[in-house]
């Protein structure tokens, strides 16, 4: 497995915002965490990537343990978060956005090359490229976000609620972007999501969270099945 | 120019530098630091002791102020900046203070009657006055405002940036927060010191209140008026709360009044500074250059 995290506890001034929550990724996989405002979702991300501290359990990456690793030193083992609502840096340019995403990884990738695949899936990008990104839509911001954490070529890619204030529109957009991603370039991609049925339609597995618990479990289409699911989180 | 302008000139300067010191910390890293004139002051204290007590001329104790400036910023910013925020603007207070006490306290920095008998700058057996001191401070306020535009193009600057811009999206991009909230503590403190340099072998002979607190509000004041993390703000800032006081001298009794009022329509109507983004004085020279005023 990519990605292991087992017995996770998160908690903020001694509220348990995650307890006991354990799941794993794989090398390729789609995975989503599915679960209501509140949940705990943004937490486990988070603790994923090193923002905050779990109070306790073990994440493993590639291999090793990082449950006590510094953020910046996951994003240099290839790990990338898309935080929620994008999180550009609102005063430099979209081109600078995009060089961060690359910051010291110049010497062992062609930065150039790597820009140059990222407009091609992001064409509006490189128009704008001049343009500080505080001037982007909410929709170009969220690709400006996910393009800064692809342009280092991860290999576990987590995106944090990405659906949260886009036009349903370009929901469905992204999500295809993420789809093909996965399917077509590879990308293991770890997603939280409100917008239950948009992401489980493209995920592999999908694990359910309910206040601060993983629920329940299973391959994606299972759970689109599962008539508590259904009622809980799709509506239907 | 009489000896009245190269003075308000040669003080302008010397207090632009240190701006500009500041702005890496504040402008481009996103870190408030309410104690620089700390910084100007262990430069200053660093050039005095080094060239009367020591014997060293400007020139060769300057690589050695600077070193000691750079040192002292990593040691008091290194606890410093990991706090945030408020909890940052009383820690560099804090630090203000405490050098400033030890200046006042410690017998070996002469106490409150402070240096003296600091030479003046001597550049190939000349010994530099009035117009040649002015030179000497404009050709380091080059260099800086040089250094500056170097930083921001470099990668480290970019860094900086986005640790300003929003922390924890820096630090899940591979930047680590910590290293380049001190580098740029450290730069700023090291330009701060040159500031001081300069000031002591301008002066002759400093003290303790010379560095004090109001020394420090009084620099990001510079900063805050003409435009935090732009290239030419500290230099304007500088201009115009150097020149001010001058022009109002024939109201004196009335110059901190307008200074305050000031501050205050800046902070109410230009809050990213007279040069900052979507500034009024911004876009009309956008404008002169022709064309895409909008487009910046």
């Amino acid at each position: 497995m990519l990605l292991e995290v087992s017995d996770l506890f998160v908690s903020y001034g001694g509220v348990e915002a995650v307890s006991q929550v354990s799941f794993s990724v794989g090398e390729g996989e789609l995975v989503s965490i599915i679960g209501a405002n509140g949940a705990g979702k943004t937490s486990i991300l988070n603790a994923v990537m090193g923002l905050v501290p779990p109070s306790r359990g073990a994440i493993r990456f590639d291999g090793s343990d990082i449950t006590r690793l510094a953020s910046h030193l996951r994003a240099r083992s290839r790990m990338r978060i898309v935080p929620e609502r994008a999180h550009v840096f609102a005063h430099l340019t979209v081109l600078e956005n995009l060089l961060v995403g690359a910051y010291g990884l110049r010497k062992s990738m062609d930065v150039q090359q790597r820009l140059r695949s990222l407009y091609e899936f992001f064409p509006v990008l490189e128009e704008r490229s001049s343009q500080l990104a505080r001037t982007l839509s909410g929709g170009e911001q969220q690709q400006l976000s996910i393009a800064r954490a692809l342009i280092s070529d991860p290999k576990l890619l987590l995106v944090d609620e990405i659906s949260m204030g886009l036009m349903p529109k370009l929901v469905e957009t992204v999500f295809q972007a993420l789809h093909d991603l996965n399917r077509r370039h590879g990308l293991t991609i770890l997603l939280v999501e409100q917008n239950a049925l948009a992401s489980l339609k493209i995920a592999n597995r999908g694990y359910v969270l309910e206040a601060g618990r993983i629920a329940l479990e299973g391959d994606a289409a299972d759970l689109m099945r599962d008539a508590g699911v259904r009622e809980a989180y799709l509506g239907i | 120019m009489s000896t009245y302008v190269i003075t308000v000139a040669t003080f302008i300067a010397i207090q632009a530098i240190v701006a500009y010191g500041l702005n890496i910390i504040v402008g481009y890293a996103g870190q408030i630091s309410l104690g620089h004139a700390a910084f100007f002051g262990i430069g200053a204290y660093s050039a005095a002791v080094l060239s009367t007590k020591a014997g060293l001329s400007f020139w060769s104790a300057l690589p050695l102020v600077l070193l000691i400036c750079g040192i002292f910023g990593a040691l008091l910013g290194l606890p410093s900046l990991r706090v945030r925020e408020d909890f940052l603007a009383i820690t560099t207070i804090g630090i203000n203070f405490i050098v400033e006490a030890v200046f006042l306290y410690v017998p070996f920095f002469g106490g409150a009657m402070g240096l003296g008998g600091i030479p003046k700058v001597v550049f190939f057996g000349m010994r530099l006055k009035g117009g040649g001191l002015l030179a000497l401070c404009l050709v380091c306020l080059a260099l800086v405002i040089l250094l500056c535009r170097w930083f921001t193009k470099s990668w480290a600057g970019l860094a900086c940036r986005a640790v300003a811009a929003d922390e924890s999206a820096a630090s899940s991009s591979g930047i680590s927060p910590v290293r380049f909230k001190l580098l740029a503590f450290v730069l700023g403190t090291v330009i701060a010191g040159l500031g001081g340099s300069l000031y002591a072998h301008r002066m002759g002979f400093i003290t303790p209140a010379d560095f004090a607190f109001p020394v420090s509000t009084m620099i990001l004041s510079i900063i805050v008026l003409g435009g935090m993390g732009t290239l030419w703000g500290p230099l304007l800032g500088a201009v115009i709360l150097g020149a001010l006081p001058e022009i109002f001298r024939p109201i004196a009794d009335y110059r901190m009044l307008l200074y305050g009022a000031l501050l205050l329509l800046m902070v109410r109507f230009q809050p990213g500074g007279l040069l900052g983004d979507a500034s009024v004085l911004r876009s009309i020279l956008a404008r002169m250059k022709g064309g895409g005023g909008r487009d910046r």
